[in-house]
Parts: C-alpha cells; structure tokens; sequence
C-alpha cells in the first residue's frame, strides 16, 4: 500500500472512530431517537462500551498484522488507541459531572468500596501515561521501555473488561463474548512470546 | 402460530399528560353540558368483558394518589425490566408483541379455599377499578411516578380466602419459551417468581394493575394481569401473573435465588442500605433529561406511615 493511500485509511479509521461520538452528540440535542428514557445511563454505556472495543481492536491489530500480511495495521494503530482513551475519559466525565453531580463524596465512596469502580480507575489512570507517549518523539526518547510501557494495554484491557463483567445485573451473553475476544487474544500473544523464546 | 397481531399505538393517539390529568374536569364539563351521557350509554352496551387493548372505562379515582408530575406514558412503556423479553431496557417493548394475553388463567393453590384455575377476567371487577398514582423505585436506582388501573390485592386475597397456615403469598409469571425469548436462557430462573408477607399482601397499598394511563396494560408493562408494590424495589411488582400459591414458609423469589446478597426478600426501599455495588440514597427520576438532579430516596419510598408498622420488630439491614 502506498502512502497516499495509508493516509487516506487514516483518515477513514478516525472518522469512524469518532461517528459514535458524534452520533451521540446528535441525540443529546433530540436527533436520531434522543437519548432515551435514561439519557445520562444512554451515555455512560455508549461510552465506555465504545472505548472496550477500540481498546480490543488495538490489541487485535497485531495479531491481524502477522496472520495476514498488512503491514500497514500497525500505522493505524495510535489513532485507535488515542481514540480508546477519548472515550474512556468521556466515560468519566459522563460518571463525574452527569452521574455523580461533581459530589466528591459520593465518588470517593464509589471508587473505594465498590471494587467494579476501583478497577476501571485504575483502567483509566493507566491510559494516562500511554496516551501522552504516544508520540513520535517520546517513542523516540524512551526507546525500548515505551514498548515495555505500552504493555500496559494489556491489563488495562483485563480491567476493563472486568469492569463490565461486574457491573451487570445477571450475566448475559455480551459480557462473555468480550471476554472471550479478551481471551483468544491474550492466549495469542503469550502463545508468541513463548514461540520466541524458544528459538532465542 | 401464536402471533399477537396487536396494532402498534401512534404516539397521535396517545392522549397528552395535560388532557390526562385533567381528564375528570373534561368529563364533569361534558356531563355539565349534557354531552357525556349518550358516549357513557355507549359504552356499556358494548357488552362485558374486559377489553383486549385500550381505554379502560368506568375508572374511580384513589384519594390518596400522588401529586408528583407523571412520568411520561412513552417512557413508563418504553423503559422497562422484563427480562423474559430480553435484558435491554427497551427489549421488552420490542419483543413483548408475542406475548399472547387472552386467554389467560390464573391458577391459584396452596392454603387457600378456593383453589383451581380461574380466567383472570373473572378475577377483576370491571366495576370497580380504580386508578392509583404511585412512585415507582427500581432498585437500580431509578424511578418514576406511574398512573396504574387495578384494585387492592386485600380484595382478591378475601376473595379467595386462604387458611389461617397461609403466612405468604408466592406469585409466578408465565414461563413459556414460545412466548418469551428471553426465558430460553437461563439468565435467571423461570419461572419469575415473587412474593410477600400475608400482612404485606392485604395492606392496603399493595395493588392488582390491569391497566396504566387509563389503558389496558401494554404486553411490556406485565398485562394482563400484574402485582403493585409501591413500597418496594420494582423487581417485587411481579409481572404478567399465571399462579398464586399461597405458603407457610417463606417462598422463593427469583432474585434473591439469583443473589441472596444484593436481593432480599424484602426488597423494601430504603435508602440506608446500599446494594452491594451501588448507593440506594439517590434515584433517577426518568424523564427529566440529561442534566436533571437526583433526588434522595425515601424509607420505604415514602409511604412510611402506611407500612412501616409491618417492620416494626425487624432489623431493616439484616432482612433487606
């Protein structure tokens, strides 16, 4: 693939990236249906359930990349992943402003006794620090430990889907497919370190 | 097949809040001006029966209703727990179509004189239905005010006439696959099944609705035929009932068998004890947009003075 033809990809993969975002803004102001009987739940969960799956897509993309060829996955790679961490911090600001109503209590409270909360926390400060090396530069500058960093995508993944699983009412069958993604992807990735080592 | 083909509402023809509640004005001005009486006279020559879908007619009103602002018709059935339609808050209102309504029986057993299986139209009185406005609490803490057409179960439970062994009533909805595609998994376990204390049943508050916004029951909200506990978290308000099976011991209740730890058998509203993973001391009152405050939640969802008698030798957070 050539590179005007990357940058167009580019270009599609972000639109689409942020269409639900956008959607979603339409129905906040009575477009498309409106939000529904519980706007502010409507929000929460299009959110954060927009934010798992760029997160899983993220983590798919090498596994894509070595099973068929296309290079050119891991250059689009960023852009989902920034994307991932929009949606997780609007997931937030949902919770915070909208859900919670800016009660510093009641969000403490949340975040220390109700372990579900506390988990996509710690999902979201540890987006933080791979969101601002996501760079050129500071992949530059950190070399070899911005890949080791980048390893956290991992257990930010398992937090997260962790903290969908938990905060439904009875199990149903979405939670166990994301889990099951999280799975075949997890088993892929130790399965090729374990290969690499081998041979090393 | 057994396909309901009941004909979509058109929001044209669902009447306004406003007119709604002013509805009983409108009729005393008809009466006034000598318009009603022929409609009235129509009415019930249309014979017996109750109404397949609708208005209902001959409603009385409750004296002790609510006076909050209702929640809107089109978010009280578009808003709704039924997981035996699906786990989706609007899943019920899409999937109930196929819930078949009529006939329908209800089989009635346990201590109790009369026993049997009764069509449930002779279990109403046509007559003598009423329209209560209550507060709805579900307990994930979100709530509405709903204008339900029924009567008190004390009613039909002094019809029936249990023994003096009954120290429960159980309640079931119906568990049919064909019907309910949510019940060929087993996210819980079917059939749904509910109950109360004897004394929580004949209070005065607990109610039979056939009926909301001056309608017959939309298959979503539970019609036919479905229990009202104000009281409570919604999940005790049974849904689409099929048996009533009146108990010496405790009975089973499908939430708690689900998770004894985050649903009690009580279920009573109260906003001092938390769900293991989320604070009962706030509600969300549905239909009051995106930047609407929550409201706290009352003991008992407010009706203190009419039932917290039933509690008085009870440790609320031990039997939650």
């Amino acid at each position: 693939m050539n590179n005007a033809k990357i940058i167009t990809t580019k270009y599609v993969v972000l639109t689409l990236c942020y269409l639900p975002f956008l959607i979603s803004i339409f129905k906040t102001f009575g477009f498309a249906g409106g939000l529904g009987a519980n706007p502010i739940e409507t929000l929460l969960h299009s959110f954060g359930k927009n934010g798992l799956n760029l997160i899983l897509i993220t983590l798919a993309i090498t596994p894509i990349r070595r099973l068929t060829k296309l290079n050119f996955l891991i250059r689009l790679r960023r852009i989902l992943g920034l994307a991932a961490f929009f949606y997780i911090l609007m997931h937030a600001t949902v919770y915070v402003i909208l859900d919670r109503e800016l009660i510093w209590q009641s969000i403490i409270e949340d975040v220390s006794t109700r372990p579900y909360i506390t988990l996509g926390f710690i999902a979201l400060l540890l987006l933080i620090p791979l969101a601002i090396t996501s760079t050129n530069n500071m992949q530059r500058l950190l070399k070899k430990k911005w890949a080791k960093l980048h390893q956290l995508i991992y257990l930010i993944a398992i937090l997260g889907v962790i903290h969908y699983f938990w905060q439904v009412r009875i199990t149903t069958i979405e939670p166990i497919i994301y889990s099951l993604i999280l799975l075949i992807l997890l088993t892929y990735r130790i399965n090729f370190y374990w290969k690499r080592r081998g041979r090393l | 097949m057994l396909i309901n083909r009941k004909e979509k509402i058109r929001s044209s023809e669902i009447t306004k809040e406003s007119i709604f509640r002013d509805r009983r004005n409108l009729v005393k001005a008809g009466i006034s001006m000598g318009i009603i009486p022929s409609i009235i006279t129509n009415i019930i020559s249309t014979g017996h029966g109750f109404p397949n879908s609708g208005q209902i007619s001959n409603i009385s009103t409750w004296q002790e209703s609510s006076d909050e602002k209702l929640t809107p018709y089109e978010h009280v059935t578009n808003y709704n727990n039924f997981y035996e339609f699906g786990t989706g808050k609007d899943d019920p209102a899409k999937n109930a179509h196929s819930l078949k309504t009529r006939p329908w029986s209800i089989t009635i057993d346990g201590e109790v004189e009369k026993k049997g299986t009764f069509d449930f139209e002779d279990l109403v009185d046509l007559n003598a239905l009423e329209e209560r406005i209550y507060r709805f609490r579900c307990v994930e803490a979100w709530s509405m005010v709903i204008p339900w057409v029924g009567f008190p179960l004390k009613k039909l439970i002094d019809y029936l006439n249990p023994n003096s062994n009954a120290k429960y009533v159980q309640f079931f909805t119906l568990n049919d696959p064909n019907q309910m595609p949510g019940v060929r998994y087993r996210s819980l376990q079917w059939p749904y099944r509910e109950g109360l204390t004897i004394e929580e049943a004949i209070n005065p508050l607990s109610f039979i609705a056939v009926g909301v916004y001056g309608e017959v029951l939309p298959n979503q909200n539970g019609a036919p035929i479905r229990l009202v506990v104000p009281w409570k978290y919604g999940f005790k308000s049974i849904k689409s009932i099929v048996r009533i099976n009146f108990t010496r011991e405790m009975p089973q209740t499908t939430w708690k068998t689900a998770n004894y730890r985050e649903y009690g058998f009580y279920s009573n509203v109260n906003p001092e004890v938390s769900h293991p993973r989320w604070s009962q001391a706030y509600e969300r009152k549905i239909g009051e947009g995106l930047f609407s405050a929550k409201v706290p939640t009352q003991l008992f969802n407010g009706y203190q003075e009419e039932v917290s008698y039933l509690y008085k030798n009870l440790d609320l957070k031990l039997n939650y």
